[in-house]
């Protein structure tokens, strides 16, 4: 389980780093939402890896940390809203100077 | 009543933004949004008051007490901190009102809700709430940046968010390690959590050097400050003046987490790294600062330089220097916003020439070349302004200091430096007219408005203002600092005195 989570988390990392580096916004946007995964996991990771247990505190009863699970609802919303901002600069950039580089360069000014 | 000031600078700038959005209309946007931040600086200046006694005010979120619950912390720092952005945010605010804010619809909101991030940011006493102001902040700044469109603004917005959420990213990280090892997110409890014995992991150790990463990338240390100068420069004048305190918040934020968490558990952790890099943004701002082409983008450098400046004060964690720091930061936060201000007003006089440093037609009214001179000489440090009190409070306390003979030699140059760049941006924005173009007195200067003048000329008045009133400014500053390095006095009044009552879960 915990050399499951630690590929997954390492795999999403790797990708993400990678297509952030890319020089289009697509590929950008699409590793920024691929590094956020993996953030979200190594969060809920945090809490340590329990299966099979609720969120919640009863006397006696196993439970899993529920703050992670809070911690990450929290990420989630921030970092969709951040996404889809992004996204919408991109799209404006796009028509502004036509070309879809991270640099947004208009015509006239590309060496 | 006075129990519930802390949370009063959070929540005026919510319910103002609430309220922004039910009504476009510009009238009513204006009054809201002015009123809000003159309510602002009003419960602010209120806080300052009564924190001055010396007391730690823990405002508990919910009634949950720490470290369980979200708290909010003021002390003299945090109550100091927010009062300078809400007069820095009344400034900016007054200036819009001059007619920007008609370019973009929802400048008000956007602004307030910016203000929201920045006070709870200083104010929280948790730090994934911290990296949740964090990002309010952002994504207000994000959008006031691109809001009014353009080419460069666009490109400028790219880069900036995309760095910005790289950076939250790497917070998320720092945070998910911190609660891994420690099992908090408290900061007085994080603290308190690593002086028991047997917690000095290196995960934790791990954990705190990644939020250092963010804080400083906030703060634009070297290697992550490439983004700063454009970004800053293509913003919308009264927008960029805000964003001068944003580095701020990395920078505060730093120094409390320096002086409270890693000082006394990890002395080694910020020293040897902290003060070259920051002596190399020193050098690399003034180098910016001199190949400027026109005056908003000096002045972004100049933020920069500023923060180059401050970053030298974490590193030391002592109380005689963020003492001269915290001066510092006042008068930088001022001088650096009333920059873009009064580039923005001295660009629309110059016809199409504008800000850039060419030569244009002149029809400057006096007052803007009297500003002019009298917001260089608080920058570049000359006497008798508070740039020169500041750099002089920092030099005298840096004398001790193992990095002493760096940090002089590099302060001064600067300083030389960039009174150099500021006198040339001044001798041609003011003086030098275009051959064959004499400056005629029927031409009727672009109208600028009492509203910008006012709020430019205000955030001015501050170099001569904060050099008058020195002595009680400084003693403060002298009162913040010490009780800031009290770490023992505010884990206890967050926690309660006896920390190691409080019953927790145990962890393998």
């Amino acid at each position: 389980m915990e050399l499951l989570l630690a590929l997954a988390i390492g795999l999403l990392t790797t990708c993400g780093v990678y297509l952030v580096l890319r020089e289009r916004t697509f590929p950008v946007i699409l590793g920024l939402t691929l590094l956020s995964y993996a953030v979200n996991l190594f969060l809920f990771a945090s809490g340590r890896l329990s299966i099979d247990a609720p969120p919640l505190i009863a006397a006696g009863a196993r439970y899993t940390d529920p703050l992670p699970q809070a911690l990450i609802l929290t990420a989630i919303v921030i970092g969709f809203g951040m996404t889809a901002y992004l996204a919408m600069l991109a799209l404006r950039a796009l028509s502004e100077s036509g070309d879809d580089h991270v640099d947004a360069r208009q015509e006239d000014e590309r060496p | 009543m006075s129990q519930h000031a802390p949370i009063l600078p959070i929540l005026i700038p919510l319910l103002a933004a609430l309220l922004l959005l039910l009504q476009p209309r510009l009238p009513f946007q204006r009054a809201v949004g002015l009123l809000a931040s003159l309510l602002g600086v009003i419960a602010t200046a209120w806080l300052t008051l009564l924190t001055d006694d010396g007391t730690l005010r823990v405002y508990a979120l919910g009634d949950w007490a720490a470290p369980f619950g979200i708290v909010l912390v003021v002390d003299r720092l945090a109550a100091a901190m927010t009062l300078l952005t809400a007069l820095l945010g009344l400034c900016c605010v007054l200036y819009a009102s001059g007619g920007f804010d008609a370019e973009g619809r929802f400048f008000h909101p956007l602004f307030q809700l910016q203000l929201l991030g920045l006070n709870g940011a200083f104010l929280t006493g948790d730090l994934f709430n911290l990296f949740v102001f964090f990002e309010i902040m952002l994504l207000a700044s994000y959008a006031l940046l691109a809001q009014t469109g353009g080419l460069a603004r666009t490109r400028a917005g790219i880069a900036y968010v995309v760095l910005n959420l790289l950076g939250s990213s790497l917070f998320l990280i720092a945070l998910g390690l911190l609660y891994a090892t420690l099992g908090t997110l408290n900061l007085a409890d994080v603290a308190y959590r690593l002086s028991l014995p047997g917690m000095h992991h290196n995960g934790a150790r791990l954990a705190l050097a990644l939020l250092c990463a963010v804080f400083v990338l906030k703060a634009a240390l070297l290697p992550l400050s490439f983004w700063l100068p454009h970004t800053y420069a293509a913003a919308p004048a009264p927008v960029a003046a805000l964003f001068a305190i944003m580095t701020k918040v990395g920078i505060v934020s730093l120094l409390r987490l320096q002086v409270i968490a890693i000082d006394p558990a990890y002395p080694d952790l910020l020293y040897g790294w902290l003060s070259t890099l920051a002596l190399a943004t020193l050098l690399f701002a003034v180098l910016g600062a001199i190949a400027a082409k026109d005056m908003k983008t000096l002045s972004a450098w100049l933020v920069l330089l500023s923060a180059g400046t401050l970053l030298l004060v974490p590193a030391q964690a002592s109380a005689e220097i963020s003492a001269a720091g915290l001066f510092y930061l006042a008068h930088s936060a001022f001088a650096g916003a009333a920059c873009f201000l009064l580039a923005e007003l001295i660009g629309e006089q110059r016809g199409a020439a504008g800000h850039t440093f060419s030569t244009g037609t002149n029809r400057l009214p006096a007052w803007s070349g009297i500003a002019f001179i009298v917001l260089a000489m608080t920058l570049a440090g000359l006497p008798p302004f508070s740039g020169f009190l500041g750099k002089l409070m920092l030099l005298d306390t840096f004398r001790g200091v193992e990095a002493g003979v760096a940090v002089w030699t590099l302060l001064l140059l600067a300083a030389f430096l960039v009174m150099m760049a500021l006198a040339r941006a001044g001798s041609i924005l003011i003086w030098e007219n275009a051959p064959g173009e004499t400056p005629s007195p029927d031409l009727p200067a672009a109208a600028s408005g009492w509203r910008r003048i006012s709020a430019t000329l205000c955030l001015i008045a501050a170099g001569p203002l904060l050099a008058l009133f020195a002595q009680p400014v400084s003693g403060y500053a002298q009162r913040t600092a010490t009780q800031l390095h009290d770490t023992r006095a505010y884990i206890h009044g967050v926690l309660g005195n006896d920390p190691a009552t409080i019953q927790r879960e145990r962890r393998e």
